[in-house]
């Protein structure tokens, strides 16, 4: 589905930043000890751009994607570090998201409105008691200086931008009354309803077959093209990373152990993670024995006391033990949080 | 065991979920989860069943271990040259047919009873069986443990002091217990990180070599069975719509919907420039399946014909091991799977 041509290389300056997240650590203090769910992490996202975050379970993607949209549950969770910075459109002065009150007019404003989130799993995001109709209509109404029957009018077109048949019907039914496939685009319509400028996407096709899968990420990159939006890609599948991402970062117990373009992340790959996420995937037609990764993720409460991934690590040194490895820089777009490029330039520590 | 032997032979398998209203409970209609199936398993072999979800595919398996009672057809086992119909074992006797077929559930966290320890879990089919002394039981169990990759001295830990992982190998471990010669994978690693689903891909795939055991494997994903099987089933709304070698299916599928499964394949390569060719629209409801061919509201190729008459399962005369279930078998020029040019 990827049209031939799109593989051009996009220029990006330094006005077209729209978010900037900066060492920022969210951590759950719990009774029996602090899960750093995400430390010490920073990326950019520039406007209209794709960037992909892939990861196992408990890596602290949505976590991640919770704390750009400031909804962390407080307590236990907690912002402890650093800052998100959001560029928006009037001024060029950003916002930090981190430093905002969770239901502050201005926090809410940006919600909903400017950033956009979809889930994973449609059928518990969406309201079962209220109908499709009114779960759209709402954040227009509130975001939107739009009276009831304009609100309704823009509901039925975005319906209808989302590819859903016979929109006005649609409007009127409850959620258990879709199809999975067609929840997901509800979902959809409801997020883009306000225009956003950077939607979140947290593993939105995990619960779809693959016919519909295939459909909502056609749909999307239809949608990107058309709104110019940036999308935050979430998922745990790397063969779908590979079609719709220009950039990747590659998460590992709440770090992030290497960001890079796309062809290097499946080429020119750099953090021994990213190797063995690759290599554990089966391909079709090739009948290899797969090698996995040993062992299994550590637990977020315990990690080891050098690189969190040393344990599992088929390269590890005696460094790694001891030291948690920083970010080097392998090339100016490709960085890895690993020891094996030690002879390489430090990534600097903002402040 | 030879590997021409059809160790199960499926045939003519329906099972008909009920839909009731009103305050009598009447009977209003049928879910035809499973309509007219059949199909045979080879010794030794794994047999890959792959489609959607709500197509039938672990009411199939389910079927064929008798946790759901089919509503006709017959389920045939091979046991010393002959075949008993499983379909028709009385309910006091299933547990005979247990020693033979195993299952390997989904979802580790529910399967497993979270109030017993591994050990008990383990040993309660040997339990039930009244196989063994207490302590030749945990023998058994350690020795089992160890054959799925568990350190034994864990094993009176309960399940949840496990990872999902290893959950799913104490699941594995469970089915091994009774010594089956058939095991019904139902999704066993549709929720295990991708790291761990490899590891538990490639248990299976040593414990076959070292037993013998023929598989039924039941997933989704489209990689992971092209990895595992030797031949692939591939289902659509309670019906087997084509059946062929793992490497034939995906290099030469003859019916529309495997066409439409492997182009929506994401090929995972940034450099790919493959236009998807999909299908739109839905599932049908499985209560009221279309007319004629139950594909034909989406398939791109459906003619008149297609929408009256239903097609048969047939195996095609120039490709031995091939069955189709489509009108116009081998006179659509259909695409398979297109391997992404490596740099």
């Amino acid at each position: 589905m990827k049209k031939p041509g799109s593989t051009e290389k996009k220029i990006y300056t330094r006005k077209d930043r729209l978010l900037e997240v900066r060492n920022l650590s969210t951590h759950f203090l719990l009774d029996d000890g602090t899960v750093k769910a995400v430390d010490n992490i920073s990326f950019d996202l520039r406007k209209g751009e794709t960037l992909g975050v892939v990861g196992e379970s408990g890596c602290g993607k949505s976590v991640t994607s919770l704390s750009i949209m400031n909804l962390v549950p407080d307590p236990p969770g907690k912002i402890v570090g650093g800052n998100i910075f959001y560029y928006l459109d009037k001024n060029n002065s950003p916002v930090d998201i981190a430093a905002l009150k969770r239901y502050s007019a201005e926090m809410r404003s940006i919600r909903g409105d400017e950033i956009a989130m979809i889930f994973q799993e449609p059928m518990s995001s969406l309201n079962p008691v209220l109908t499709v109709g009114n779960q759209i209509i709402e954040p227009i109404k509130l975001h939107q200086d739009k009276n009831n029957k304009q609100a309704r009018k823009q509901a039925v077109e975005m319906l209808n931008l989302v590819g859903i048949g016979s929109p006005t019907q649609r409007l009127s039914e409850y959620p258990h009354q879709l199809s999975g496939g067609l929840r997901q685009r509800v979902m959809i319509a409801m997020a883009l309803s306000c225009n956003p400028n950077l939607l979140i996407a947290d593993e939105p096709t995990t619960a779809l077959d693959v016919t519909i899968e295939a459909q909502i990420l056609e749909l999307m990159q239809e949608l990107q093209d058309e709104f110019k939006m940036s999308i935050l890609f979430i998922t745990h599948d790397l063969e779908v990373i590979g079609e719709m991402c220009e950039r990747v970062m590659v998460m590992y117990t709440g770090t992030v152990v290497e960001k890079a373009e796309i062809e290097d992340i499946f080429y020119n790959n750099k953090h021994p993670y990213t190797r063995g996420l690759l290599k554990s995937i089966p391909k079709i037609g090739e009948h290899r024995r797969l090698t996995p990764i040993e062992g299994s993720v550590p637990e977020l409460k315990n990690l080891p006391d050098g690189c969190n991934f040393e344990p599992r690590c088929p390269e590890s040194m005696d460094i790694c033990v001891n030291q948690e490895p920083p970010t080097f820089i392998i090339s100016k777009n490709q960085k890895a949080k690993c020891w094996l490029y030690r002879n390489n330039d430090r990534e600097e520590e903002l402040s | 065991m030879n590997e021409n032997i059809k160790i199960l032979k499926v045939t003519g398998l329906k099972k008909y979920f009920p839909i009731k209203k009103g305050v009598f409970r009447k009977t209003v209609g049928y879910t035809k989860a499973v309509d007219d199936v059949s199909f045979f398993a080879r010794g030794e072999e794994t047999l890959g069943l792959v489609g959607e979800s709500g197509c039938g595919k672990s009411t199939t398996g389910r079927c064929i271990i008798r946790l759901l009672d089919p509503t006709a057809g017959k389920i045939e086992l091979e046991k010393n040259g002959d075949y008993i119909d499983i379909a028709r074992i009385e309910k006091n006797k299933l547990k005979n047919l247990r020693k033979d077929i195993q299952i390997v559930f989904q979802d580790p966290n529910s399967s497993l009873n979270s109030r017993m320890t591994v050990r008990d879990i383990v040993a309660d089919p040997l339990k039930a069986h009244k196989i063994g002394t207490h302590q030749q039981r945990t023998e058994k169990v350690k020795d089992l443990l160890e054959r799925v990759g568990l350190n034994s001295s864990q094993m009176d830990r309960y399940p949840h002091e496990f990872s999902g992982g290893q959950r799913q190998r104490v699941g594995v471990a469970r089915a091994l217990a009774l010594n089956p010669r058939f095991i019904i994978c139902d999704e066993p690693v549709s929720a295990l990180d991708v790291s761990v689903q490899a590891q538990v891909l490639n248990l299976f795939e040593d414990l076959q070599d070292e037993f013998g055991f023929t598989y039924l494997f039941i997933a989704h994903d489209l990689s992971v069975i092209e990895h595992i099987s030797d031949r692939i089933m591939v289902m659509y709304l309670g019906k087997i719509v084509e059946v062929a070698p793992s490497n034939e299916i995906y290099m030469n599928p003859q019916h529309p919907y495997t066409e439409a499964l492997l182009g929506s394949i994401p090929d995972g390569d940034p450099h790919s420039t493959k236009v998807r060719k999909t299908f739109s629209g839905d599932v049908p409801d499985p209560s009221d399946p279309p007319p004629g061919c139950n594909l034909h509201p989406r398939c791109p190729y459906s003619s008149d014909y297609c929408r009256k008459v239903e097609p048969e399962l047939k195996e095609l005369p120039d490709h031995k091991d091939h069955y189709v279930n489509c009108h116009s078998a081998e006179e659509l020029n259909l695409e398979g799977y297109q391997k992404s040019q490596q740099v």
